[in-house]
């Protein structure tokens, strides 16, 4: 089995997983939308890998050139990036309000803040 | 930082490049890479880098808040506003062909506004963030 | 390099340094999309991924601390779970089809219409545009819809701060 023809899917998964590790492992809020967004850039690059044509040239038509690379699925991530940054964007202000609220931006602190302003949980009835 | 005159000069030269960038990647981009999101995101980043450089209260001067925020909405409605003119005219909702006299000169016309009401729309959502990060003062913030 | 990248953004602790590799790899990522024939996409990950996202991770650091703090445990079961989750994936990908290769189903249907027919009927060469502005217009409508909402989500989010600084609100 050719293993070189599948490479840009590999790829793709590997930085799918360093940013889904870095999304979970961390706690730190910031860190954890940067891991977001890095998880969302192999995402584009799995739907425009498979659109390449070796050969190809971008899709603008021009003379000179026949071959030309699939345009769909740059359409659909071009509206993935703009939907990213604006996800982003909300996640930001949602960090700022929350420290501001709570003082700080570990995950850890935050819960425990929430744990003990709830105080101890109740007994449990069997 | 504008006591920098380094920074000054090069900003004065860097911000009037980046707007007309901006505007030549919007209407350019019919024919080459571009369109109205890129030029959206590169005018909200130049105007951000003049408020880097010569203060949040020059920007505000510069661009309202009040502007920002109708900005924002402006874009989309004149996006929509485009669809209507389709069904106004006689065809479906976002329907070019209506709009000129030949179908392919409706095409560009159409394509033009939607272009301009998306750079409207995204160049204030991402003023106006960045409007509300940087003026939020924090008291004990680095 | 990219893995690189992404490997140093995961072990480092300065937020700030965090932010600027961030910008380091979008431009990387803006490079291997212009490999893959993307441009107009490589154009709006570059000004978006490298321009906008570091100014608003900045601002937002700005209002805070900038250093990461040390974790508690040991993250030996997030690993175990992105090393799971990606060995699936690439036992499903065994089954996709080749890189490159024009026969495969993405290439057939639509977007041959599209590339055979775009420019002639909407007098726009650049395909890519031709397509998001006017086949599947109404697809973006929702896109800058879902925009607005995110730029009326923070204002909502981050307005009172400031009229309680005026005075007016306890």
């Amino acid at each position: 089995m050719n293993v070189a023809v599948h490479l840009s899917y590999w790829i793709t998964i590997l930085i799918a997983i360093s940013g889904l590790y870095i999304l979970i492992a961390r706690g730190n809020l910031v860190k954890k939308l940067v891991g977001l967004a890095i998880f969302q850039t192999s995402v584009y690059l799995l739907y425009i890998a498979p659109g390449k044509l070796i050969g190809g040239t971008a899709p603008i038509v021009a003379d000179k050139f026949a071959v030309y690379s699939n345009p769909l699925p740059h359409v659909l991530i071009l509206t993935a990036i703009v939907v990213g940054v604006a996800t982003l964007a909300l996640g930001l202000a949602l960090v700022v309000r929350i420290k501001e609220a709570y003082g700080s931006i570990e995950e850890d602190e935050i819960l425990e803040q929430d744990q003990s302003a709830l105080g101890p949980p109740p007994e449990k009835k069997k | 930082m504008k006591d920098y005159l380094v920074l000054r000069v090069i900003a004065k030269l860097m911000i009037a490049f980046m707007v007309v960038f901006a505007l030549y990647v919007q209407f350019h981009g019919d024919f080459g890479p571009g369109g109205g999101f890129q030029a959206g995101v590169i005018t909200a980043a130049a105007i951000v880098f003049y408020a880097i450089i010569f203060g949040l209260p020059a920007a505000r001067k510069v661009v309202p808040d009040r502007l920002a925020e109708t900005m924002v909405a402006a874009g989309v409605l004149l996006y929509a506003g485009v669809g209507f003119a389709g069904l106004v005219l006689g065809g479906n909702y976002l329907d070019y062909f209506v709009l000129g006299a030949d179908p392919v000169d409706g095409q560009h016309r159409g394509i033009f506004w939607i272009e301009l009401g998306v750079l409207i729309s995204v160049a204030g959502v991402m003023l106006k963030t960045f409007y509300m990060f940087a003026g939020r003062d924090d008291g004990g913030g680095k | 390099m990219i893995a690189v990248v992404t490997i140093v953004i995961a072990r480092q602790r300065n937020l700030f340094a965090v932010v600027i590799l961030f910008g380091i790899y979008s431009f990387l990522m803006a490079t291997v999309l212009v490999a893959l024939d993307a441009v107009d996409v490589a154009m709006t990950e570059a000004a978006v991924g490298a321009g906008i996202s570091t100014i608003l991770f900045l601002s937002a650091l700005h209002l805070g601390k900038g250093i990461e703090m040390k974790p508690l445990h040991k993250p030996f079961l997030p690993l175990v779970v992105a090393l799971a989750t990606g060995a699936v994936l690439a036992y499903g990908t065994l089954g996709l089809p080749a890189f490159s290769d024009p026969e495969a189903p993405i290439h057939q249907h639509v977007a041959k219409r599209y590339i055979e027919d775009g420019a002639r009927e909407t007098g726009v060469p650049n395909i890519v545009t031709a397509v998001l502005a006017s086949y599947r217009g109404y697809d973006t409508l929702g896109e800058v819809t879902v925009v607005f909402t995110a730029g009326i989500g923070v204002i909502a989010l981050l307005r009172r701060l400031r009229s309680r600084e005026k005075g007016r609100k306890p």
